[in-house]
């Protein structure tokens, strides 16, 4: 026994097996521990859905519900208001909508379901503030040829009035529309597409 | 009395190195004799690490870590617990003075090459350590659950949104929710609290190791283990560190005590630049301050991160070059090709660029704590710029030298005309 030669490949192959194995291990038990990171089951349930009474929205005004702790604004605009979007294109990112910030059954002129209503998060694409409403034409501030949005007050991006970026801003897309539908005239479901859409 | 103590010091000798650390790091650990002004900095980051840990401990026996009830609680401290206020404000201002002391001592690697080979693992292990402050900073911001804390949260967590494909799911991960919420205050408390000073503190000891194996640097970029005195093995321009530079220290202890204690006691909140006003008002996750800027220490990454123009409608760019503005210290015993180490015998060249990145660093660091229409914007009438923030123009360009002064680095260090270096250090 004392004087059996050391078999060196054995060995070799003995400390690399240990290796693979105790690594596995240790992946394996890593994975609990990063998961435990990720959003909670009751973290996940405050998600849900938000039903909003949009019904006693005057023209011209906007209301802010929260869903999933973000501001969504919902803005009943004016005929005056929505000619206006048109006009702006070339002032505009993305005015075509070519980035996919917005579910496909809001991909148009509007950027919406029923046009007057506008749908977004109000949470600034560039690196997550609020921005405040700036909803009048030539409102104070934002320069007599302002159609009439959205100003971010962290790092001076502006968005019209269907959360379309205006070149120049640090934003570099659109404000994203969620997803939401129409439960009946007055009642909006936002969080969740419409049954088969 | 005296026989018992030399007893007892030897029967601890017997089981544990107790004499032996005190020669090897202390009573026989020779230090260039020629230290100046900037070799304070390296004890007194080690005085505020202290201070921090300490005053750290109080505060988190009455701070609740509940987004609830975290903003009350700093104010409970603030106003209900004896001497709260003092301990909350030592520990506010001793983040901000920790980035003072780490910004000197981090020049004085600059001015002296410090970094130079043989010493390139020191300066990894301080690039790490600075890492690992900024960690600290950041999660301990999150804890008094004010405004700034919680915008400021919600911007530096997009940052990882913006990596390309998994960013989103990245983000949501560090947060735990969808948005800033408890499970983000929660963790950000367990990382503050234990996670990074146990790492801090690991690799402060590697640090300081590694300094005490190659030994000390001094101002003129000498190795003093050339020249030993031939019977003794002893450095002949080393001192032994205690009590030489212990006593010195103590000196600078003394006036940078006189510093933070004039701080804590007359501005705490340093004008809005170590607490930021919008911080004493609660979190509100609907709805942002009007100008959310990070603390000052942060700003000329800051800066760069917002200089850098969103590129395929990503602003990941401006994020990578934040994140490089701050790596990018870890190359440089590698950038620098001079065959010198002290400023004292570099050419103009290094000199010059030296002075540029340092301008550029404070001049970005101011742009960072207003918002980019500071300066207001260019005339229409001025060519290509029109139109453009002032400000946003000065700092991209700043952007760019601040980068050159690392990439250019082997060039101009190689080329420079460099002056004799002398045999011995020159007092």
């Amino acid at each position: 026994m004392a004087n059996q030669e050391v078999d060196h490949s054995k060995r070799r192959f003995l400390i690399a097996a240990t290796a693979v194995a105790g690594g596995a291990a240790t992946v394996a038990v890593a994975a609990p521990f990063v998961m435990s990171m990720l959003p909670s089951e009751r973290a996940k349930a405050a998600g849900a859905p938000v039903e909003v009474d949009i019904g006693k929205i005057e023209p011209g005004s906007m209301i802010t519900v929260e869903w999933r702790g973000k501001p969504v604004w919902i803005v009943n605009r004016t005929q005056e208001m929505l000619d206006q979007l048109g006009k702006i294109d070339d002032k505009l990112s993305d005015p075509k909508l070519e980035v996919p910030q917005q579910p496909v059954y809001t991909k148009n002129a509007t950027r919406s379901i029923k046009p007057n209503l506008m749908v977004v998060v109000g949470i600034c694409t560039h690196l997550g503030c609020s921005p405040s409403s700036k909803l009048k034409q030539g409102e104070d501030g934002m320069g007599s040829d302002w159609p009439g949005g959205f100003f971010c007050p962290c790092h001076g991006s502006k968005f019209d009035l269907a959360g379309r970026v205006f070149k120049g801003s640090p934003a570099p897309i659109n404000l994203e529309v969620p997803p939401h539908h129409y439960l009946s005239d007055a009642r909006l479901l936002i969080g969740e597409d419409a049954k088969g859409a | 009395m005296n026989k018992y103590l030399t007893c007892a010091l030897n029967w601890v000798d017997e089981r544990f190195p107790l004499t032996a650390n005190w020669k090897a790091h202390l009573s026989e650990y020779y230090a260039p004799k020629n230290f100046n002004f900037w070799y304070y900095f390296g004890s007194l980051a080690m005085l505020v690490l202290v201070l921090q840990i300490v005053t750290g401990i109080f505060l988190t026996m009455h701070y609740k870590p509940d987004a609830a009830l975290a903003f009350a609680s700093v104010e409970y401290i603030m106003r209900d617990v004896s001497w709260g206020w003092l301990i909350r404000y030592m520990h506010s201002t001793g983040a901000s003075m920790f980035f003072v002391v780490v910004y000197l001592h981090m020049f004085r690697g600059l001015l002296y090459g410090s970094y130079r080979n043989p010493r390139e693992l020191i300066w990894l292990f301080g690039v790490a350590i600075f890492l690992c402050l900024m960690g600290e900073a950041f999660f301990g911001y999150l804890l008094p659950w004010g405004q700034m804390s919680y915008w400021g949260a919600q911007v530096i967590v997009n940052l990882f949104a913006t990596i390309p494909f998994v960013g989103p799911d990245v983000a949501e991960w560090l947060r735990g929710d969808y948005l800033v919420s408890d499970a983000t205050l929660n963790r950000f408390f367990a990382f503050h609290v234990i996670a990074l000073p146990l790492v801090l503190l690991g690799l402060v000891a590697a640090h300081i190791i590694a300094l005490h194996e190659v030994g000390s640097n001094n101002p003129d970029g000498i190795e003093i283990k050339k020249n030993k005195d031939p019977v003794t093995g002893i450095p002949l321009d080393g001192i032994p560190f205690h009590p030489y530079y212990t006593v010195k220290d103590i000196v600078g202890v003394a006036v940078f005590l006189i510093v933070f204690s004039a701080i804590v006691f007359f501005a705490p909140e340093m004008g809005g630049y170590f607490l930021e006003a919008n911080n004493f008002v609660p979190a509100d996750s609907l709805k942002t301050p009007a100008h959310i800027a990070p603390v000052w220490y942060f700003t000329p990454y800051y800066s760069i991160l917002r200089a850098v123009p969103p590129l395929f409608n990503s602003q990941f760019p401006g994020v990578v070059a934040m994140g490089l503005s701050v790596m990018i210290f870890a190359a440089l015993p590698w950038l620098d090709k001079s065959p010198v180490k002290s400023i004292r015998y570099r050419g103009a060249q290094y000199k010059g660029w030296l002075v540029a990145f340092v301008v550029s660093f404070l001049i970005l660091g101011y742009l960072g704590t207003e918002p980019s229409n500071v300066w207001g914007q260019f005339g229409a009438n001025v060519p290509v710029l029109g139109g453009a923030d002032r400000a946003t123009v000065v700092a991209r360009m700043l952007t760019v030298v601040y980068f050159l002064f690392f990439a250019l680095m082997p060039w101009y260090t190689k080329r420079d005309k460099t002056k004799p270096v002398p045999e011995r250090v020159t007092g």
